[in-house]
């Protein structure tokens, strides 16, 4: 598949800040099944931009805007081609040990209760991890309801399953949490999703998570539409939790009252044809 | 729990040779003469500000630590070992962090298990792969040991990431001088006063390459409500340098620069006095005022140097701390030349036994505590805390460890019935620069003032004393 | 230096000179409500004390009406009061400690020494004598401070940021007694004015301390429309408007050639002291005294946002 990204940040200020910084993690790498084959982020102001990469291998890019600045746009642009390789995540760049997913972060972190969900979907799989995971895949999804009220950025896997609401990035925190209390190393994975129902203009990216199966290597899982990932999962960035995985992480120096919009479109790219 | 030895008097009750003159000067002095001095020397301190905050008692936001007036004295030839352990230890240190965000060698080994360092919240992927210039990440360590008898010294604790109490050794000693100068002619004492300058050449010798002639040099300080901001501000003062809060810099084009009124300024070595999760909002704890949005990204790029770097929790993690005297023999192939105290780590089931059954007679610490918090002293601690303690070793093993209870040694202490015996620590602190390492002769000597106790931490009722290196 | 330690010493200056003026505000006005009601006639002096000393908002937000008690405790120890004497010396130390390797060991001792005494009165005095004691202690620590900082620092940046704050504050000080006192002062008063009106006068000059200095400079009896000139235009008088603005221009002019580059702070300046030179006093009362006073606080205020966005942050 090949799909196309168009994704807006608009940050708009009632009371223009003297200067704004920020990181993003808004660039996609190659692996097996999934080629860049365009990308290109455009600041509204005029700035600098600094291309570095994470220690988890991703692409960031830090640009700092002098003030004052009353609106500024994220605009990020590109075309991917993907393979559905049934979840398996092959060839990407790996900086750490599988070991390290099993740390726990203050987003992550599990409480008795979804520790106890953890391993009562444990119990009723069968004993691979693979089977595990799938288990625990169906549960998450079962026992929470999408719901984009209730939860927020700073959400907490806690927070989030004890009222068994949240979004894309809730499930997938929830889900991390409950891998790495039974042992098993997973990640948080930011990107885009191509819904085949036609939908293509969506308010937010997506995510998932990515478990460690000794012998397959890294499955991406997708909580939030209970799948494994497909050739319709554009994979930008990963990390222990949303945090080290946000696509954008800024900061702006006085001002106030911001408003945010975002706007995500997520299409099929029309095949090139001869001529 | 063995008597303790007593640096003055020692094992056979006659006086060891470095105290002999303090001992007959202790004979000489009039008890109100003393008396006399030490309300002097409060009021020296009050006077210039030497306050410290306790974290939770809101009546007493700024308090003086008690300072003892009876000078800790360590003969040439006993700081001679002392200061080749110490710097064996720091160097041990540094190949150790760096091989963690590094190769890893040591983990492949087993020399550490992995998942104490993936696992801990002190050890910071973002610094997976990072360059430090010259393979330095900590520049400024103190090292706390203690004393059991003539021989042997223990290292109790490696505090390598923000260590505190230097300007204590260095007012202190200001304060003696100003005090006692008879006591001064009577021996002859190594300088402690060139630290500050000791410690400038250390930081700038570890500018990045893209730094100036002349690098500039900040002191990074979480601001006046830290509990050792005297410190930072009397250092930067020695130093020379701007003390500078995270809202007093900002990041551009990956560099980073300071707000002055001419305008911006590049800042090449900052160090800090802020924990790594405050540093940067973007990289770290989000909801952090205190930091520096960006730094990290100019960190790594290499256009700033911290101070120490991020991340040297990972060697100073009292988990971390018992696997030391390996450290030190696998990264520099050598003995330790100073001790670990002997530990019991809880997070191997067959010591976690040995603790659960001799706890009466063992001092447990958690290893994420400092300060003296969360940790029990099995000797003196009551049935109800021995068992809270033992249910929370229970639930969460790995988070304890164990050590036998220590006759840490005493000195001689004013205290209000007299002179006493009393029990003391010892920081030293170690500089670690491109070209050399640098020790000066000394350190921040705490005392529990306390009969009997065995908590010399200023949280918890320690005081000081100057730290006497003679020498010769 | 630091934009930051520029900031600290500027707004150290500022509070050592407020807590010195609501002292002498304090002072003035008990004075005033001393004397027979047939002297001074029925107006709230307690009222008036509270709008010059420019916290009506907020002492109004707790207080129903104006008395001795509530305005003395809320000008002097109140630490709801941002700005009572009690807070401007917590908050003069606050900014001294974060800058105190700027200041000089005789700076930082007269005010640590200050705060370290503040503690000693407690919730405050108990007694009017007590309380005269007080509000002179406060004076003179004030003029401790400015000695030792006169005395002692560097004539570099750092003390022309210092006296900056000095002379804006006290500009605000005595543009806000002009400004609640104003119709004490217009030229029709010379007929209607009587006895009650004089002590009116005396209050208004001592609370600037220059019930002397006038009869010195006009050697005249107390006028009103003098004692607006005295307050205003006179750059003799160290508390006029005229005056500070000589400071201030000759302070933001140090800094500019010592940094090789002027700015707006400069501009604004120079532009306010030139209108205070070209006035005069019935040209003033002519436009209005009020509308002048009203406008001059509104530059006051501009170029301490200007002062503070080309230098202090």
């Amino acid at each position: 598949m090949r799909i196309q990204i168009s994704h807006d940040t608009i940050y708009q200020y009632a009371n223009p800040p003297a200067g704004v910084i920020q990181i993003l993690r808004m660039t996609p790498r190659n692996h097996d099944g999934q080629y860049v084959s365009a990308w290109r982020i455009d600041i509204s102001a005029d700035c600098r931009v600094d291309a570095q990469e994470d220690s988890f291998g991703n692409l960031t890019h830090t640009f700092s805007v002098e003030g004052p600045v009353s609106e500024l746009n994220v605009h990020v642009e590109g075309e991917v081609d993907t393979d559905d390789m049934h979840g398996l995540v092959r060839g990407a760049i790996e900086r750490f040990p599988p070991a390290l997913f099993l740390r726990e972060t203050p987003l992550t972190a599990p409480d008795p209760a979804i520790r106890d969900f953890a391993t009562a979907a444990k119990a009723s799989a069968k004993a691979d991890t693979l089977s595990i995971l799938h288990a625990l895949l169906t549960a998450v999804h079962a026992e929470l309801t999408f719901d984009v009220d209730p939860t927020h950025a700073a959400t907490t896997a806690q927070e989030s399953f004890a009222i068994k609401r949240g979004v894309c990035q809730d499930l997938t925190h929830i889900f991390i949490a409950c891998a790495r209390s039974i042992g098993i190393p997973a990640r948080y994975v930011s990107g885009y999703f191509f819904r085949n129902d036609g939908v293509v203009e969506q308010n937010a990216g997506h995510a998932w998570a990515e478990a460690f199966i000794e012998g397959l290597g890294w499955v991406g899982f997708d909580a939030a539409n209970k799948i494994s990932t497909t050739d319709a999962h554009l994979r930008v960035a990963i990390g222990l939790d949303y945090l080290s995985a946000a696509p954008i992480r800024g900061t702006r120096y006085g001002g106030g009252d911001e408003a945010l919009t975002v706007r995500v479109h997520v299409d099929q790219a029309m095949r090139q044809v001869q001529g | 729990m063995a008597v303790a030895f007593d640096e003055m008097t020692g094992q056979d009750g006659t006086i060891r040779p470095a105290y002999k003159e303090l001992s007959s000067w202790l004979g000489e002095v009039r008890p109100d003469v003393l008396d006399y001095r030490r309300r002097e020397a409060e009021l020296l301190f009050r006077r210039i500000g030497i306050t410290f905050a306790v974290y939770g008692e809101a009546d007493s936001q700024e308090r003086l630590i008690p300072f003892d007036v009876i000078p800790r004295i360590i003969s040439a030839s006993e700081w001679k070992l002392l200061s080749r352990g110490l710097e064996q230890r720091v160097k041990a240190i540094n190949a150790y962090i760096k091989d963690i965000y590094g190769k890893r060698e040591s983990l492949r080994a087993g020399i550490v298990p992995e998942d104490l360092v993936f696992q801990n919240p002190v050890f910071r992927p973002e610094m997976n792969g990072q360059k430090v210039p010259h393979d330095i990440y900590v520049h400024i360590a103190g090292i706390d040991i203690v004393r059991v008898d003539s021989e042997t010294f223990y290292v109790l604790e490696d505090n390598v990431r923000t260590p505190s109490g230097v300007s204590y050794m260095l007012e202190n000693r200001e304060i003696m001088l100003r005090l006692f100068p008879e006591l001064f002619s009577r021996h002859r004492i190594a300088p402690v006063e060139n630290y500050p300058d000791e410690l400038l050449a250390t930081l700038q010798s570890v500018a990045p390459h893209s730094a100036a002639a002349e690098p500039s040099v900040v002191l990074l300080t979480p601001g006046v409500y830290n509990s050792a901001y005297y410190e930072h501000s009397f250092l930067a003062d020695k130093l020379g340098i701007e003390l500078v809060e995270g809202r007093d810099l900002f990041v551009k084009g990956e560099e980073v620069f300071m707000r002055t009124t001419q305008g911006p300024k590049r800042v090449d070595v900052i160090y800090r006095r802020l924990d790594d999760d405050f540093l940067d909002p973007l990289a770290f704890r989000p909801d952090s005022a205190l930091g520096v949005p960006g730094i990290m990204s100019a960190y790594q790029a290499g256009n700033v140097t911290l101070a120490n770097a991020v991340g040297t929790g990972i060697a100073d993690d009292k988990a971390v701390y018992s696997y030391m005297p390996e450290i030190v023999k696998f990264f520099l192939g050598e003995e330790p030349i100073l001790k670990n105290v002997p530990t019991y780590r809880c997070r191997e089931e067959k010591h976690l036994t040995y603790v659960l059954d001799n706890i009466e007679q063992l001092v447990v610490k958690e290893v994420h505590g400092s300060g003296g918090y969360g940790m029990l002293i099995g000797p003196t601690a009551d049935k109800a805390t021995i068992a809270a303690f033992k249910s929370k070793l229970k639930s969460q093993p790995a988070n304890f460890i164990a050590q036998p209870t220590l006759a840490l040694s005493t000195c001689p202490t004013c205290v209000d019935a007299g002179i006493a015996p009393r029990h003391v620590d010892l920081r030293p602190f170690v500089l670690t620069g491109k070209d050399k390492v640098r020790i000066v002769p000394g350190g921040l000597t705490r005392v529990a003032l306390k009969a009997g106790s065995l908590v010399v931490n200023s949280s918890q009722g320690g005081g000081t004393k100057d730290t006497w290196v003679l020498d010769s | 230096m630091l934009s930051r330690t520029a900031d600290n010493l500027y707004w150290l200056a500022r509070y050592v000179e407020r807590a010195e003026y609501l002292a002498r505000i304090l002072e003035a006005t008990q004075r005033l409500t001393a004397l027979p009601l047939a002297y001074v006639g029925e107006s709230n002096e307690w009222e008036s004390a509270v709008a010059t000393a420019g916290c009506a908002n907020a002492f109004y937000a707790v207080f129903p009406e104006a008395n001795e008690e509530n305005v003395t405790d809320f000008l002097a120890f109140s630490t709801d009061n941002p700005s009572s004497i009690r807070s401007c010396f917590e908050a003069a130390r606050t900014n001294a400690r974060a800058v105190r390797t700027a200041l000089t060991m005789e700076m930082w001792d007269a005010i640590n020494g200050t705060w370290l005494e503040l503690k000693r009165y407690g919730n405050g005095p108990t007694s009017r004598e007590e309380l005269s004691r007080f509000l002179r202690w406060v004076q003179e620590s004030s003029l401790l401070f400015d000695g030792s900082a006169y005395r002692t620092m560097l004539r570099n940046d750092a003390y022309s940021f210092t006296r900056l704050g000095v002379f804006m504050e006290r500009a605000d000080n005595t543009a806000r007694i002009l400004d609640v006192k104003y119709h004490m002062l217009l030229p029709a008063h010379e007929h209607v004015g009587g006895p009650l009106d004089y002590f009116q006068w005396t209050a208004i000059l001592r609370s600037v301390s220059a019930l002397t200095s006038y009869h010195w400079v006009y050697r005249e009896s107390l006028k009103p429309w003098l004692i607006a000139d005295f307050l205003i235009l006179k750059e003799e008088m160290p508390r006029s408007l005229a005056s500070c603005y000589e400071n201030i221009v000759t302070h933001l002019d140090k800094i500019a050639s010592a940094y090789g580059r002027q700015g707006p702070s400069q501009r604004l300046a120079r532009g306010i002291r030139t209108r205070l030179q070209n006035s005069r006093m019935d040209e003033i009362f002519q436009t209005g005294l009020h509308e002048f006073i009203q406008s001059f606080i509104a530059d006051n205020n501009r170029i301490g946002a200007t002062v503070s966005q080309q230098y202090l942050t």
